[in-house]
């Protein structure tokens, strides 16, 4: 079981960081021959860091949409955020970070144990919103249910571990220590673990062949990502300076 | 009321968000172009044998060259926040019209062929395979997407549908299977200079009667100068401009201003058009030939400055556009942005006091002004973000005393399109036109009834028509769209000018002495 463990996770690490690796790598490479931004857009390259802040942090867009599936996405969205910030006690050995980096993440971690529940509370919310909006429903394919479903059940077994039947996590933590430095510890035995971690490594797997690309994706959204300046500075891509070339006025 | 052979949506207080209606508009879909049409744009004259093959070779093609179709066609989630948003779909019901649901039109065969998930797995992640009925499907919805990019400001990665449909047109119009309306006007630009199609000649016949016209209103002789070399500014202008009402009545004002600064400037019959339906039909090439007649008369007449009058997406393309396709601009006089656009040209005149305006002359009138949907969400004016949606409002303001705002999630980068544009303004598509244009209807009815407006302002050629076409099917009156340039006409007394004021004066001073 350890050993079947050790290879799923490292075999699911592999796949997340080279498909993510090659999914970044082309949307980095492709042009964007045209200036798109959706404005009103800032005119400054620190005015577009701070909208995508405002789009990453706080769903910006979505809070002009829909108040619904803001309430929904961001709870899930942040508690998601808050349990990893919790889960890197289980990979991370403290004396590899530098104090000043670790420190907030501790501060932090005690939320990560509640913030599960906002996790899956978003997720049940998103859920009935895809079951009960007919626009919503029509759009959505098996795979949007899934996921959903998928996510539930990472953060269900979770909490069921926390709050349930305690798994031993300081085994758990020796355990994942320890395939970062390829020794292979034990794995305790308990249900709900192996289930949590069973689909973790769906997840992980699945990631950059699915929707789940939206968290790169923001990053490159032209409409999003571009400075507000064409008139002041001249936009042009490569394979559009080419077709000047072919024909000088 | 105009007679319509559909329903025509009936106002009431507010845009209800519709049940989903199936296949509500899936009857839909414009004249298909003639082989000529195509041809003239280097497409293929009709649907090609191998369309299949093509279709997806133009598809890889396309994802290949823009980051945007790649991340879009890869990042929806389908949170289904822009499905209440696109105003063909508040006016039609048909779920097509959401935006999401027309993405994914593209988007199934884009998983189907092109992804790991669409290949192995279709049923999964809703892939499917590439059909004819799936280019017809294409063709129509893809139809009935005026590009005004309101879908974006709401998604939360920023999915323009508008790139989506460009893109798809790009593909149909690659496999012979273009669009009537877009690929004859593109020709017409290429052929003669201009949408309509207006030659030299009539365009020197349209500005000498303009200016006629003026000088009969007014006592001064305002010019209208047509291909004139050594002039400072070169303005370009929708072609519409020059004949349709009340467009026309917006190129006398922009006449005016340009009088009145003490300005050289001159019109061009070869660049008579400040539209490119280039960007309707997503084809980069094509967008950048018409830009680049501008480019030429402005090298050819030797201007220092170019402006561009009032229109949307015209503005979009020479805005955020023109410089990366016709670019660079370095033979023209750096202290001003190029392009300019005329609205900010006036702005700037009556902030520095240039202009003589009488605002009572728009007494008669309450406006409101209805935003553009590529002028909010697509360009700028001005030095800050945002200009593009102040300072228009900032020139009637100045030249009117009536003015309300419509309901704040209608207006400024919340705007609804007019309903015509995105190369959806042909009789053709005459029933998306109407049903699209409910939500501004209702927004305009409602401060109608509410704060007295009687009319509202556009800038653009394209809602100018389409209103124009349109209010009556809503019990409204087509004289109740105006220009801004045209409300500035109104105001503005031009040098010399005797007002009626004066004449009075002049008559009582005459009897007074009698």
């Amino acid at each position: 079981m350890s050993f079947f463990f050790a290879m799923l996770f490292y075999v699911a690490a592999l796949i997340l960081v080279l498909g993510l690796a090659r999914k970044i790598f082309q949307y980095a490479w492709t042009p964007a021959p045209l200036k798109i931004p959706t404005t009103p857009a800032p005119v400054t390259r620190s005015g577009v860091v701070l909208r995508l802040f405002r789009e990453v942090v706080f769903f910006e867009s979505l809070f002009k949409s829909t108040k619904w599936t803001w309430i929904f996405g961001w709870m899930f969205h942040m508690g998601l955020f808050l349990v990893l910030l919790r889960h890197l006690r289980y990979f991370v050995d403290p004396a590899w970070v530098p104090t000043w980096v670790w420190l907030p993440i501790e501060l932090i971690q005690p939320f990560g144990i509640y913030a599960g529940f906002a996790m899956v509370v978003g997720l049940i919310g998103l859920f009935l919103r895809r079951i009960f909006v007919d626009r919503v429903r029509y759009i959505s394919a098996p795979s949007d249910y899934l996921w959903l479903i998928l996510l539930f059940f990472i953060g269900f077994s979770g909490l069921m571990m926390q709050f349930v039947s305690h798994t031993d996590i300081v085994m758990v933590k020796q355990y994942f220590t320890g395939l970062l430095t390829y020794s292979q510890g034990e794995l305790p035995v308990d249900f709900p673990l192996i289930v949590h971690l069973l689909l973790v490594a769906v997840l992980m797997i699945l990631f950059p062949f699915s929707k789940l690309l939206h968290v790169p994706g923001i990053f490159f959204s032209p409409s999003r990502n571009q400075v507000d300046n064409p008139r002041e500075k001249r936009h042009i891509a490569r394979w559009a300076k080419a077709l000047d070339k072919q024909e000088t006025n | 009321m105009a007679k319509a052979k559909f329903d025509v949506p009936e106002l009431t207080e507010y845009v209800d968000v519709p049940a989903i209606a199936e296949g509500a508009m899936a009857h839909l879909s414009p004249f298909v172009a003639k082989p000529e049409n195509n041809t003239d744009l280097g497409f293929p004259g009709e649907l090609v044998d191998d369309w299949h093959d093509k279709t997806l070779e133009k598809l890889n093609d396309l994802r290949k060259r823009y980051r945007s179709l790649q991340v879009y066609l890869d990042a929806c989630v389908k949170c289904g926040s822009c499905t209440d948003k696109c105003h063909y779909f508040l006016g039609t019901a048909d779920p097509k019209n959401m935006p999401v649901a027309r993405q994914d039109l593209l988007r199934k065969v884009y998983r189907r062929y092109f992804t790991f998930a669409g290949k192995y797995f279709p049923k999964l992640v809703g892939a499917e395979d590439l059909t004819r009925e799936t280019l017809d499907e294409w063709y129509s919805y893809y139809h009935q997407c005026s590009q005004c990019r309101r879908c974006s400001v709401f998604c939360p990665y920023g999915i323009d549908t508008a790139e989506i449909s460009m893109a798809a047109r790009e593909i149909l119009d690659s496999i012979g299977y273009g669009q009537k309306y877009c690929n004859e006007i593109i020709a017409k630009v290429y052929k003669i200079g201009n949408n309509l199609g207006l030659p030299k000649g009539a365009l020197a016949d349209t500005l000498e009667g303009l200016e006629e016209d003026v000088e009969e209103e007014t006592g001064i002789a305002v010019k209208f100068p047509l291909d004139v070399k050594g002039a400072d500014i070169l303005l370009i202008t929708p072609s519409a401009d020059f004949f349709a009402e009340p467009h026309v009545d917006g190129l006398i004002g922009y006449g005016k201003v340009l009088h009145e600064a003490g300005v050289s400037w001159t019109l061009s019959s070869y660049a008579s058009e400040a539209a490119n339906f280039g960007m309707f039909i997503g084809s980069y090439e094509n967008m950048r030939r018409v830009s680049r007649r501008i480019r030429k008369v402005a090298l050819d007449l030797g201007v220092k400055r170019i402006v561009f009058g009032e229109c949307g997406h015209a503005w979009r393309v020479a805005y955020s556009f023109l410089n990366t396709l016709a670019g660079p601009f370095d033979f023209l006089d750096p202290d001003y942005p190029v392009p300019q656009h005329i609205m900010e040209f006036t702005w700037d005149q009556i902030q520095k006091g240039n202009l003589n305006i009488d605002k009572s002359a728009n007494d008669d009138m309450t406006l409101t002004f209805h935003d553009s949907c590529n002028v909010a969400r697509a360009t700028r004016m001005g030095d800050k973000p945002g200009g593009q949606i102040e300072i228009p409002r900032n020139v009637i303001k100045a030249v009117c005393n009536n003015y309300v705002d419509m309901h704040h999630e209608t207006i400024g980068e919340k705007t609804f399109c007019c309903g015509g544009g995105g190369g959806l303004l042909t009789d053709d598509l005459m029933e998306i036109r109407v049903k699209g244009a409910l939500p501004r209807m209702t927004a305009l009815k409602n401060v109608m009834e509410e704060e007295g407006v009687t009319h509202m302002a556009a800038i653009c050629a394209i809602c100018k028509s389409q209103f124009t076409k349109v209010l009556p099917y809503f019990g409204m009156d087509m004289d109740q769209i105006v220009c801004v340039h045209q409300l500035v006409s109104n105001a503005i007394i031009l040098t010399g000018q005797k007002t009626e004021d004066d004449a009075q004066e002049g008559e009582e001073a005459q009897e007074a002495e009698a």
